[in-house]
């Protein structure tokens, strides 16, 4: 041994004395066995990691210019807000590209959540005894939503301004508490500085710090019952008599590590030409991830001419927009929106087929899950729309199969038969398999574009 | 080591005793933060009442003047427009105003004081967005048996020319006529009962 890697050996032994930094590594990187079958899927949730550091770091930045304060500036209609955001956009050097890697960067926290909860849905990593992870991840999901929703009313836009107007009476519509407690949400009776504060202080350090305890906790509890894969079988149940390491896993790092530094490779290069078309063409690209009327400064007086929610929240916006109000009240469409996401955290129990991964699944459920994923895109590209009364019925039988899916999953699961036995060990993808995943893609692709044509 | 015995009773007595007072005191240490989110006394101070002059508005014509934050319509009825309202009556929600969403003076068919001339809170009751004036006759995306209202662009919500609610939309109620009075004529003041 060189006398340089013993003085860093000799460095480790003093730090791993007092810290067990060593043993941490181990693990849960160098050490942590993760199945060794792991496809396309299993990118996302590293992803979603690489879009964490992303946010904070240029949330960071974007803090040092941006000021929360709603009051106008005498003798205009801008707000200091709206102002600040206008001033990193065209004076701060480096601030467009900041501000769009930020509002881009929400988006493809939402595209690689959504995807990486698909994930679990078709290979049942929800199930036991991963209940917990779900768990932790459906508060993560919520925390996101949080985040989502509290930034957009940063810019102090028209978007901003009536998303936070229509969000916060959301609540309003609670029976007896409702009206009070949405004037306790705001700070003021109307959306107003004290509401733009508020928010400001809950966006930039409040949920954050619950979001990365979320994280660790997610990871935690995944790597204490190990990752599942795409055949749903337990790796731990086959270890090597004399090591006890699983036959079929193999150590994260080096071989996940690696691998997921393709998928991020391949993330940062859509990622880069997402922010850098926005920046350089178009000034909203087509209002998905910044939309139009934001552009203009907040007038408490006079609500956008189409106000849709961005394309991560269309799903549950349609479904609100779907329930129509009766009995006097309208806290119906609220309930099932709120019903729809939170009903997500009971799929572990709904569930309750032993059977994990899709590809053993009975054809009941692979019917139900295509049938789940044509309402939940349906619903999205509806939830973006006016409404008309053709929309409304579309989106009334999309939400009826949204919930059906949950609520009749333990009634098709139970006494499941599996359409192919499920093995002992885990399998690599076959051709067919990958042959038919592109035309999975492309067959919802380009049903989600025609329908959206169409409707 | 001692050979003392536990005194688990005791140990038990100031467990619970600890955690009491430390909940107690935890809650009241809690009460600023949460007061702190209520609207703080300048937000409760805002909100004086506005004055509106009525002598320029056009037969037809809608105003809008800012009362508390939030949109006040004044709009100026012609006769049809009125003529109109009674017609509705069996698509509405709640045509006689039964939901107390209006001063009593206000209810009545034409939900005003004054008949031609119409104050409401241009606030939707579904979700708080402020819908758009419609009063255009049968436009082609409202249908052909539109008589003129308010049209939400949020959710959908229809309201007839005296803000009165249609069944079968998000929107429960009528839209919420503020307490006005007239100070002359044409002098209307927004905020104060007569």
């Amino acid at each position: 041994m060189s006398k340089l890697a013993q003085i860093g050996q000799n460095v480790l032994n003093w730090v791993d004395d007092r810290f067990p930094l060593t043993s941490t590594w181990k693990a849960h990187v160098s050490e942590y066995y993760a199945p060794k079958n792991f496809n396309f899927w299993y990118f996302f949730g590293s992803l979603a990691m690489l879009v964490l550091v992303i946010q904070i770091v240029t949330g960071i930045f974007l803090t040092m210019n941006y000021k929360p304060d709603g009051n106008l500036i005498p003798g205009t209609n801008i707000s200091v807000a709206f102002a600040s955001v206008e001033y990193i956009m065209r004076d701060v050097a480096g601030g467009s590209i900041i501000r769009y890697m930020h509002s881009t960067g929400a988006s493809m926290f939402f595209v690689v959540v959504y995807l990486h909860m698909f994930r679990g849905l078709i290979y049942g990593s929800y199930k036991q005894p991963r209940e917990l992870v779900w768990i932790f991840g459906m508060l993560i999901f919520l925390c996101l939503m949080a985040e989502a929703f509290l930034g957009y009313l940063l810019p102090w836009g028209q978007m901003s301004f009536w998303g936070a107007q229509v969000i916060v009476n959301l609540f309003a519509s609670i029976p007896v508490i409702g009206p009070d407690l949405s004037t306790f949400i705001r700070g003021d009776f109307v959306v107003s500085d004290a509401t733009l504060n508020r928010f400001f202080a809950l966006h930039v350090i409040a949920v954050p710090l619950v979001l990365l305890g979320l994280v660790v906790a997610h990871l935690v509890a995944l790597h204490e019952v190990g990752s599942n894969n795409p055949d749903g079988v337990e790796i731990k149940k086959n270890k090597d008599p004399k090591t006890g390491i699983p036959l079929d896993g193999i150590p994260f790092h080096p071989y996940y590590t690696v691998k997921d530094i393709l998928g991020v490779a391949v993330f940062l290069a859509v990622f880069s030409a997402i922010v850098f078309s926005v920046a350089g063409f178009s000034a909203e690209m087509g209002g998905f991830f910044l939309e139009h009327p934001n552009f203009d400064p907040a007038d408490p007086l006079k609500t956008p001419a189409h106000i849709a929610p961005v394309w991560y929240f269309t799903p549950y916006y349609a479904i609100l927009r779907a329930i129509p109000s009766f009995l006097g009240t309208q806290v119906w469409g609220v309930l099932g929106m709120g019903a729809a996401v939170m009903i997500l955290a009971a799929l572990p129990w709904l569930d309750r087929s032993p059977i994990k991964s899709v590809r053993y699944r009975s054809t009941t459920f692979k019917v139900a899950l295509v049938l789940f994923l044509i309402a939940f895109i349906g619903l999205g590209i509806l939830g973006a729309m006016p409404s008309t009364n053709t929309r409304t019925v579309i989106a009334q039988i999309f939400s009826v199969i949204y919930f059906g899916f949950f609520l009749g999953m333990p009634f098709y699961t139970k006494n499941e038969k599996p359409s192919a036995p499920v093995p002992d060990r885990v399998t690599f993808s076959t051709t067919r398999q990958k042959i038919l995943f592109f035309v999975y893609v492309a067959l919802a692709v380009g049903g989600a574009y025609a329908f959206a044509h169409v409707v | 080591m001692s050979d003392q015995q536990v005194n688990n009773s005791k140990r038990r007595f100031l467990t619970i005793a600890t955690g009491a007072a430390g909940a107690a005191f935890g809650g009241l240490a809690a009460t600023p933060f949460i007061a702190s989110f209520l609207p703080s006394e300048r937000a409760k101070a805002a909100g004086a009442p506005v004055e509106v002059d009525t002598s320029k508005l056009e037969m037809g014509q809608k105003i809008n003047v800012e009362w508390q934050g939030k949109p006040v319509w004044v709009v100026k009825r012609t006769p049809e427009m009125l003529a109109g309202l009674p017609k509705l009556d069996g698509k509405l929600a709640d045509p006689k105003s039964e939901v107390n969403h209006q001063p009593d003076y206000c209810k009545n068919a034409s939900r005003s004081i004054k008949p031609e001339i119409w104050v409401a809170v241009g606030v939707c009751t579904h979700l708080g967005c402020s819908p758009t004036f419609r009063p255009d006759l049968a436009p082609a995306d409202l249908g052909p048996e539109w008589l003129g209202g308010f049209y939400c662009p949020c959710h959908g919500s229809k309201f007839d020319l005296a803000g009165r609610v249609y069944a079968n939309v998000p929107a429960p109620t009528n839209l919420v006529i503020p307490p006005h009075k007239y100070l002359s004529d044409t002098r209307l003041l927004v905020g104060e009962d007569k």
